[in-house]
């Protein structure tokens, strides 16, 4: 305690000397350091902000031009059945899909680093190989096993006399779109979970097999609690992940006719209104209830999350 | 136009890319652009004779088109001025290219001096005053090189481009099958409707046509039915997509669709050549540019194939533009008469008409339409059949009188959402059609139309 004492005196003795009027004067050197990021934060992620937001007040009309009209585009959003059918669908893929591929992640992360697979770093590559494919390339891979006229889909359907197998059909698409999402990014997620339990010292698991722990309770006791944080981080990557979902059905959209609509996730409907529709404030309006309705989300996660670790 | 609508299977990668590269930041920063864009100047009213004045005085211009051979009519008329230099540029096909011109358009910047645009979205650019009205150099003389329906697209209350080809719908049908099948080749749609429910029947594995819901084919049946479910004065829009012509194509749709007659995969799709090349589907139903792009697309079928006209509903000849592009001049062009110049030059001039035809398009210039040359065409693929004859004689039994809406893009694009369900439900189109009305009507009106 006496050393910080000390410490935080000793600029109160150096400044003693230097005569009043200096101190007045403000010290830039700091904003010397932060002023290249303040610069690039400032213009490539407030001012878009701002932007939007202004835009959000607006209406630019075909016939009639630009007319300012206050909240109405929010009242429009809230008040959308197409906005919130994709609001509601992505809802329901994150329920769904992202326990099923966190829980993938988690099994790979753990029996790679159980130390009884063979040939673990083969398993790791390969399994984290599907990130590395560019999101398109890979939609369009999958679009091609899922046809069901061309496609691996079509010949399985040939092969067994049936045609149950449809990943295009109005009622799988969802699932469809999100075993290709699962597919992207289950090594992504592993290789979060495998580096966390890599941090865990040797020293635990030699005290937990003097104490005779089965490798079960090794998991649930050691291996689980230190991925916490970890678990936690990831849950929150895909819920924002989720509420993005854009490139996907985007993609598979001229594969699949007619079932995958303008307004399948919040992004494609914002998309769709700026790109097709020349709303560009609609749009920015779509745009920013998304941004808070995800950002709430995924605090309210983060909260959660957390108080667990503490606990 | 020859490969109007490719832009499905081609476009689909680069649009996907486009898509995430933009995604919605480059939606909001469009957007900003558009905000601080000044609306262009009216330009000082121009006279016939600047054009030659320009061509002499030369300059550089860019064009935006996806016409194969466009880069070879700009080198064609770069070598006749040699004072003017033409960029050519793709900037996509169709509605990947409107989805460019309409943000340089809002952006005040970007747009090309001249670009092409199809028909049905022509309405579009000149409402939003995108384009000059090229009466003013004289354009009106031209009319009559061209056919009436494709001078009627163009004329929209003033001359808003020049027709470059067009696309009057016919039938191409594969004979090899429909002997196979001992179908006789339908001239009414009842008898087509009979023909495909036979031929279901004989072999379910093959369809009479194929048809997963298309706006830019679905509107040109509406047409050649008599439909007219939009009417358009100014900004006054009447939008009804169950008027007398309109329910006569969907009734009669929906006796294919309903029951399964119709294969659903979509036209341009892998799927759809292959099912061409296999007898999958033996009939098309499309603009006249299609014999040039099946010969080339298809080479198992040659021999088999032909060319009738599209079927009636009352026996007497009746037919629609399928697709089809002008060129326009942009307002945002800084050598506006050099630009109409080019146009003039590239729609109208032999020596550029013949380079497009050379790479197998079908023209809208009357001249070229009734020349004895392409009349006797008779290719080999199509079995030595004079297919030209066929062809011309649709381009004379258009419809006359069908309008597109103001924001025939936005309308299209939402087709999938709404009618589409009738596709994938093998129900009523009818519902769908009044499900996408509604939608066309809350649109219209959010942007200050007065709708219905």
């Amino acid at each position: 305690m006496t050393a910080l004492k000390q410490h935080a005196q000793a600029p109160e003795r150096l400044r003693r000397p230097r005569p009043g009027p200096r101190r007045v004067r403000r010290d830039w050197r700091g904003w010397q350091f932060v002023g290249p990021f303040a610069f690039v934060f400032v213009f490539v992620f407030i001012a878009p902000l701002a932007y939007a937001l202004w835009l959000s007040l607006f209406q630019n009309r075909l016939v009639g031009g630009n007319v300012f009209v206050g909240l109405e585009n929010y009242r429009t959003a809230l008040a959308d059945p197409q906005f919130w059918d994709g609001a509601l669908r992505v809802g329901l893929f994150l329920l769904v899909q992202v326990p099923v591929m966190l829980l993938l992640a988690l099994i790979a992360a753990l029996s790679i680093d159980s130390a009884r697979l063979y040939a673990s770093g083969l398993f790791r590559l390969v399994i984290f190989l599907p990130y590395a494919v560019p999101a398109v390339v890979a939609v369009l891979m999958w679009g091609f096993i899922y046809g069901n006229q061309f496609g691996l889909a079509a010949d399985l359907n040939g092969l067994l006399g049936s045609d149950l197998i449809t990943p295009f059909a109005p009622k799988w698409i969802l699932a469809s779109l999100g075993n290709i999402v699962t597919w992207e990014f289950v090594g992504y997620n592993m290789l979060i979970f495998y580096s966390a339990l890599k941090t865990i010292p040797h020293e635990l698991y030699e005290a937990a097999e003097i104490d005779g722990a089965t490798r079960f309770q090794v998991v649930k006791a050691i291996k689980l609690p230190a991925a916490r944080g970890a678990i936690v981080i990831a849950t929150i990557f895909s819920i924002i992940g989720s509420f993005q979902l854009f490139n996907e059905p985007n993609v598979l959209n001229p594969l699949a006719d007619n079932v995958i609509t303008s307004y399948f996730t919040p992004n494609m409907y914002a998309y769709n209104l700026s790109f097709a529709g020349q709303q560009y404030n609609y749009s920015a309006t779509i745009a920013i209830i998304m941004g808070l309705i995800t950002a709430v989300i995924a605090y309210v996660v983060q909260l959660r999350g957390t108080r667990r670790e503490d606990r | 136009m020859t490969n109007l609508k490719r832009r499905t299977i081609l476009a689909g990668i680069p649009a996907a890319l486009t898509t995430i590269l933009a995604g919605i930041p480059a939606a909001l920063t469009t957007g900003a652009l558009a905000a601080c864009g000044s609306s262009t100047e009216e330009a000082a009213a121009g006279k016939p004779a600047d054009l030659d004045a320009a061509l002499e005085k030369g300059g550089k211009l860019t064009y935006w088109t996806w016409t194969p051979s466009g880069e070879d009519q700009a080198k064609a008329f770069m070598d006749q001025y040699p004072n003017v230099e033409v960029e050519v540029v793709n900037a996509g096909t169709a509605t990947d290219e409107y989805t460019a011109l309409q943000n340089a358009v809002a952006a005040g910047s970007g747009a090309p001096d001249v670009a092409q645009i199809e028909y049905y979205a022509l309405q579009q650019f000149s409402l939003s005053d995108s384009l000059v009205d090229l009466t003013q150099y004289g354009f009106a003389d031209l009319e009559d090189q061209y056919t009436a329906s494709t001078w009627g697209a163009v004329n929209l209350g003033g001359i808003y481009g020049l027709p470059q080809d067009s696309g009057p719908m016919v039938m191409l049908y594969n004979q090899a099958v429909f002997d196979e099948f001992g179908i006789e080749v339908p001239t009414t749609w009842d008898e087509y409707v009979a023909a495909a429910q036979a031929l279901h029947a004989a072999d379910p594995g093959k369809y009479l046509t194929n048809d997963a819901g298309d706006p830019g084919f679905a509107q040109p049946l509406m047409w050649q039915a008599g439909g007219h479910p939009y009417t358009v004065d100014g900004t006054d829009v009447k939008i009804d997509l169950q008027d007398e012509g309109t329910r006569r194509w969907a009734d009669m749709w929906n006796q294919m669709l309903e029951p399964g007659l119709l294969a659903p995969i979509s036209t341009w799709s892998d799927d759809w050549w292959k099912a061409l090349s296999d007898g999958t589907v033996s009939s098309l139903i499309i603009g006249a540019w299609m014999p040039g792009i099946l010969e080339g697309s298809v080479p198992d079928g040659a021999g088999d194939w032909r060319v009738a006209p599209v079927p009636s509903y009352d026996g007497s000849p009746a037919t629609a533009e399928n697709g089809g592009s002008a060129q326009s001049v942009l307002k945002q062009s800084k050598d506006p008469a050099l630009a109409a110049a080019f146009l003039r030059w590239l729609n109208s001039s032999e020596e550029s008409v013949d380079v497009f035809l050379g790479s197998g398009g079908f023209p809208s210039t009357t001249a070229d339409l009734t020349s004895e040359e392409f009349l006797s065409v008779a290719p080999e693929y199509f079995g030595g059949q004079k297919i030209n004859e066929v062809l011309v004689a649709a381009s004379e039994n258009v419809v006359p009188g069908f309008e597109y809406l103001p924001y025939q893009v936005y309308a299209n694009s939402v087709f999938p959402d709404t009618v589409g369900t009738a596709y994938t439900e093998l129900s009523d189109l009818n519902a769908g059609l009044t499900a996408w009305q509604e939608t066309l009507v809350t649109y219209g009106e959010s942007q200050g139309f007065k709708v219905n």
